[in-house]
């Protein structure tokens, strides 16, 4: 199908988009790489009036290390966090997340800061941001406020952002000496919108994991954190029955919504599999 | 605010100045307006990789970029990459191990290809696959895309073209 007709203007600075975010309201889409809100548009799935193209304002690029904390940009691509030094060496879990997102030709355009904003439940970076504890900084006509992570993704598709605001940036604490990561997911072709996928962090000593954040993606509406999992395992010995024990919490924690190629039931078998095997390999 | 916008954009190394609806993606502008039919539009949401072609040397769904997105950068089209003898050689073993029969999503398969061929010259056949399984192919059952693909690999790091 093709798009409906829309107005497109290409602002040069943030000021503009909130003005113009203000006058049009919810007529007005943001468009910054378009892998999602184009496939929405060309499947009439919402008709705006008008797009907003951000990729010319400058100051929202970038991937760098600031102190103990690295900044990804909204713009930086999905190719860029692939390709980038900082990211394999301060945040390997996004290193090995990214890998997974779509495929090659969308990851050249795709950005991080749609994928944050679109937060759909199948996606990679926003499981990924709640189990390192980043932070979002969002910017609107008011200023600038940062949200964690943990608080950005309230339900399906919807976030923390008001009207007329972006999100600018995600600030990710650099990974602490000891701290291991492993993401894995589920599909059924390489590239495919996840059946469910595992973000994993956790602090790796001797054998036993502590402080393991678990981030599901694909288990519910939003990040799913599976805090009685990581319970489960603190201080433990990562023996099978360590194992067997934290999967058993995710039937209570996951929702696991059935969808038209899985059921619940084969989702949470999937999440226990998943589970089982971030735990071998973090403490390998 | 305008539903078409003036763009000026590179096609296959000529520059093209056009008033273009903000509605119509690259694939369309490419296909109907410059009649460069190369890139197909199969799903037009991004998932089939027929309307594959390239924008400032990367690999990008021309359906899912406006053509007024394109303002100011390169496109190359497979008849670029073809005319040039950029990929001759895939082509010639795409050709010989019969890795398209009706064509629909060969210049898709192609322009992936060349990407990849280009990046990652020492990839394996799992990595090909991986790769490659942003293109869709409802003819052939993939086996001879990955083999020709393979192969060009294997030449082009001999040093052969």
């Amino acid at each position: 199908m093709k798009a409906p007709e829309f107005s497109y203007v290409k602002p040069g600075s943030l000021g503009e988009v909130f003005d113009l975010l203000n006058r049009h309201g919810d007529r007005a889409r943001v468009l910054a790489g378009g892998q999602s809100l184009l496939a929405s548009l060309n499947l009439r799935l919402s008709e705006p009036e008008l797009l907003i193209d951000i990729t010319g304002i400058q100051g929202l690029g970038g991937i760098a290390v600031s102190g103990q904390m690295l900044r990804i940009g909204a713009l930086a691509t999905h190719r860029q966090i692939e390709n980038s030094a900082e990211i394999a060496r301060h945040l390997p879990l996004l290193a090995q997340a990214v890998r997974n997102v779509a495929h090659a030709a969308i990851r050249n355009v795709g950005t991080f800061g749609g994928s944050i904003a679109l937060a759909d439940p199948a996606a990679e970076y926003p499981a990924c941001a709640v189990a390192l504890g980043a932070t979002f900084v969002l910017a609107g006509r008011g200023g600038e406020r940062r949200v964690k992570a943990r608080e950005f993704f309230r339900a399906l598709y919807e976030t923390a952002l008001q009207p007329g605001e972006l999100v600018t940036a995600g600030e990710f604490p650099l990974a602490e000496a000891g701290y291991r990561s492993v993401f894995l997911e589920l599909a059924r072709r390489q590239g495919d919108y996840a059946i469910v996928g595992l973000a994993a962090h956790a602090r790796v000593a001797a054998g036993r994991i502590n402080d393991a954040r678990l981030a599901f993606l694909g288990a519910g509406s939003t990040p799913v954190l599976a805090v009685r999992a990581g319970a489960a395992l603190e201080g433990r010995a990562l023996d099978a029955q360590a194992i067997a024990a934290a999967q058993a919490t995710l039937d209570e924690e996951l929702e696991l919504p059935a969808d038209l190629y899985s059921s619940r039931a084969t989702k949470l078998h999937l999440a226990r599999v998943l589970l089982g095997r971030a735990l071998v390999a973090l403490a390998a | 605010m305008d539903k078409t916008v003036l763009t000026t954009l590179t096609v296959n190394g000529r520059i093209v100045t056009r008033h273009i609806p903000a509605r119509q993606h690259l694939s369309d502008f490419l296909r109907d307006e410059l009649g460069l039919t190369g890139a197909h539009t199969g799903c037009e949401h991004g998932v089939c990789g027929a309307c594959t072609v390239r924008v400032d040397g990367m690999t990008v769904r021309g359906c899912l970029m406006l053509a007024v997105q394109a303002n100011g950068r390169k496109v190359d089209t497979i008849e670029g990459l073809s005319d040039s003898g950029e990929i001759a050689d895939l082509q010639e073993a795409f050709h010989r191990r019969n890795a398209l029969q009706c064509g629909f999503c060969t210049p898709g398969m192609l322009m992936s290809a060349q990407e990849l061929l280009s990046s990652g010259p020492d990839a394996t056949r799992d990595e090909i696959r991986a790769h490659m399984s942003g293109n869709y192919c409802r003819c052939t059952g993939y086996q001879a895309i990955v083999d020709a693909v393979e192969e060009v690999l294997a030449s082009r790091r001999g040093g052969r073209k």
